[in-house]
């Protein structure tokens, strides 16, 4: 391509501008981060013996990894349930007109617009056991005794994609929009039905913007502290809790500061097999 | 070669098209299109060219009219079961499918086996001359090839009609003079009827059997190419197609074949009404093309003083500004040694012949 010299242009800006973000980071995010792994490092909690004890100790205790494993799950249940939900919401959105447009935009964008701990109470309301959910089915006699809504998985699930949709549908929106209209229409002129058309061509076309969605979604659902530990309530315990107990009740530190560390691999983990796959399907979204 | 399956007639039956936005996009079009002809829809930018070639397709219901394929009415058809074939402008070529799953991709939908499939993608890769290319991505072809790659695909569903949305407009003149003669070839080989949407006049002019000119959403001509070009019947179409002087002037005697126009440049000729009667006395406009003026060195014509010369290869091209004021273009072949005309010098001109001037009542 003729664009060689422009970009050779930008490079020569060097690297000096990207220098007060690097330094944010590098206070901010890299020296808390080493210290975090330096603390759980420790064997005890008065730092005296050193070595990979905590991480030990965590891998080998059957309840931390079925914390772990469960809060993987919860991610990957709420991931799936706006990809669901969303994808119809973002395909809808690139086939009305201006207003409903605008209209769409406004639903997809409310939640960002209220404190995550209003619409987790909202959701308590909505699913407790004198809730709206249980009035009605009582009310109109679907049921005898009110539903365990609350504090269950499913409810967490619930709540969470609610709370998370707008990182699914912003990303699918984008990438739908970039898919030429004139695909779809050739898509059909060449006899395809509306199905045929939907599966051989917008959903691998949208894949970049479905990655990118899946990896935003499941990084901000695992994590979600508040609204997994209010909706959650005791009984099911989710890593970040999990953190804040050995941290804050407990006072162990060091175990506190393995688990973050371990959390933290986990996710990349995850992240990184989306990102794989994004890239993978990188041949798709442009051109 | 096997695709010749004869070309299904097309009817456009006083089409009209209103946008939900309230643009009347195409206003009562009426098209009769024999089986195996190639029209051209000609007309400037925003015309409702492409509008009418959605409707036809099934993209767009139109607001008002009928359009038939055959001996069926399609009105009530999706796209998917028109059978008519679309190249669009960009292409709109798959990104993310190989050039022979492009092409095969109507078939896949008929439920065509994939070794079939495969078959006949290839032989229409070679039909266009890009046998070589099936397994790479549509990015990685040129501008021209990718074109080939969508009239492949278009022709692989052995479509009753074939419409070409602006085929050309993206590729530089040598490669356009290739495809026109490219999709001229296989549109014999094939005998599909083809509608080609141009704004490019020597295009249609030089592609299609009849041409069919529109301006503003209605249909000012429908005709052959010289008769769009040598007996246009509106001063748009004279305009629009090829180049034109306007001169304008009054009837001094009109019948039903010829009529006697003063120009305000000063002369007597005799035009040709194009589109009924003139009336005695009215103001009219006369179109004569700078390729049917001539220099003439008796006092017939009128008088002008030459301006510019400007000699475009075969043809030279000189400026005359008239004793009206209005400035008169004047092309001469360059046959052995062209005569050099000064700026400032003195010529009188007049048109080839009478059928060559054609006039139009003026529009005030
Ligand atoms: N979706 C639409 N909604 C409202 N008006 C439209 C729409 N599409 C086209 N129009 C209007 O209808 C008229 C005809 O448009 P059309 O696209 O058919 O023109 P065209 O002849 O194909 O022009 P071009 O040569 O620029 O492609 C234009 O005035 C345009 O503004
Ligand atoms: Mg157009």
């Amino acid at each position: 391509m003729g664009a060689a010299p422009a970009s050779r242009d930008v490079t020569s800006y060097g690297m000096g501008l990207a220098a007060p973000l690097a330094l944010f980071f590098l206070l901010f995010f890299v020296a808390p981060l080493l210290q975090l792994f330096w603390l759980s490092l420790h064997n005890d909690t008065a730092g005296l013996h050193w070595g990979l004890g905590q991480y030990l100790h965590f891998l080998t205790d059957p309840f931390s990894l079925g914390v772990l494993g469960s809060t993987l799950l919860l991610g990957a249940e709420v991931t799936a349930v706006c990809l669901v939900l969303g994808f119809p919401i973002a395909w809808l959105y690139q086939r009305v007109g201006p207003k409903l447009q605008t209209v769409i935009i406004l639903i997809v964008l409310l939640p960002l617009l209220t404190s995550v701990v209003v619409r987790t109470f909202a959701w308590i309301v909505i699913l407790g056991r004198q809730g709206i959910i249980n009035a009605t089915l009582q009310s109109l006699g679907v049921i005898d005794t009110p539903l365990k809504l609350l504090y269950t998985q499913f409810g967490v699930v619930i709540a969470l994609a609610q709370v998370q949709m707008p990182l699914m549908t912003l990303p699918l929106i984008t990438a739908l929009g970039r898919i030429d209209p004139n695909l779809d229409d050739a898509s059909c002129s060449l006899g395809a039905g509306s199905w045929r058309t939907f599966f051989r061509i917008v959903l691998p076309l949208s894949l970049p913007g479905v990655i990118a969605g899946c990896t935003l979604t499941y990084a901000a659902a695992i994590t979600a502290f508040i609204t997994q530990s209010l909706v959650g309530g005791g009984q099911m315990l989710f890593m970040p809790m999990y953190l804040y107990q050995q941290a804050s009740t407990l006072q162990n530190w060091p175990f506190a500061a393995a688990i973050s560390i371990i959390f933290l691999l986990a996710v990349l983990a995850v992240v990184s097999v989306f990102t794989t796959l994004g890239r993978l399907s990188r041949g798709y979204g442009g051109a | 070669m096997a695709e010749a399956q004869g070309g299904r007639s097309l009817v456009v039956d006083a089409v009209t098209h209103r946008y939900p936005s309230g643009a009347l996009a195409v206003e009562n079009i009426n098209l009769d299109i024999k089986g195996g002809e190639i029209i051209a829809l000609l007309g400037p930018s925003g015309c409702g060219k492409t509008t009418l070639l959605r409707i036809i397709a099934g993209f767009i219901a139109q607001t008002q009219g009928r359009i038939i394929i055959g001996d069926d009415i399609v009105d009530a058809l999706p796209p998917n079961k028109r059978a008519v074939g679309i190249v669009f402008q960009n292409y709109a070529l798959f990104p993310h499918l190989s050039i022979s799953e492009n092409v095969a991709y109507g078939l896949a939908a008929r439920g065509v086996d994939k070794a079939a499939r495969q078959r006949e993608a290839q032989r229409l890769l070679e039909l266009v001359q890009l046998p070589t290319m099936a397994e790479r991505l549509p990015r990685q072809l040129s501008g021209g090839q990718q074109q080939r790659v969508a009239l492949a695909r278009a022709l692989a569903i052995k479509p009753s009609i074939l419409l070409l949305d602006e085929p050309f407009a993206a590729l530089d003149k040598n490669l356009r003079l290739d495809m026109q003669i490219e999709v001229k070839r296989l549109q014999r080989v094939s005998g599909i009827t083809t509608l080609i949407v141009t704004h490019d006049q020597e295009e249609a002019l030089s592609m299609a059997d009849r041409v069919a000119v529109l301006s503003h959403g209605k249909l000012e001509q429908f005709g052959s190419p010289s008769d769009v070009y040598d007996r246009p019947q509106t001063l748009f179409v004279n305009t629009f197609v090829g180049s034109t002087n306007r001169m304008p002037g009054i009837v001094v005697s009109a019948d039903r074949t010829a009529a006697k126009v003063r120009l305000d440049a000063g002369a007597e000729i005799i035009a040709r009404p194009a589109a009924g009667t003139l009336t005695e006395g009215g103001r009219v406009t006369v179109c004569i093309r700078p390729e049917h003026l001539q220099f003439v060195g008796d006092e017939t014509g009128f008088a002008g003083v030459v301006g510019m010369s400007l000699p475009l290869g075969a043809t030279v091209v000189h400026e005359v500004t008239t004793a009206d004021g209005s400035g008169v273009k004047i092309s001469e072949a360059r046959i052995g040694e062209t005569r050099a005309l000064e700026s400032g010098a003195a010529v009188r001109l007049a048109p080839l012949a009478p059928s060559l001037a054609n006039a139009f009542p003026a529009t005030l």
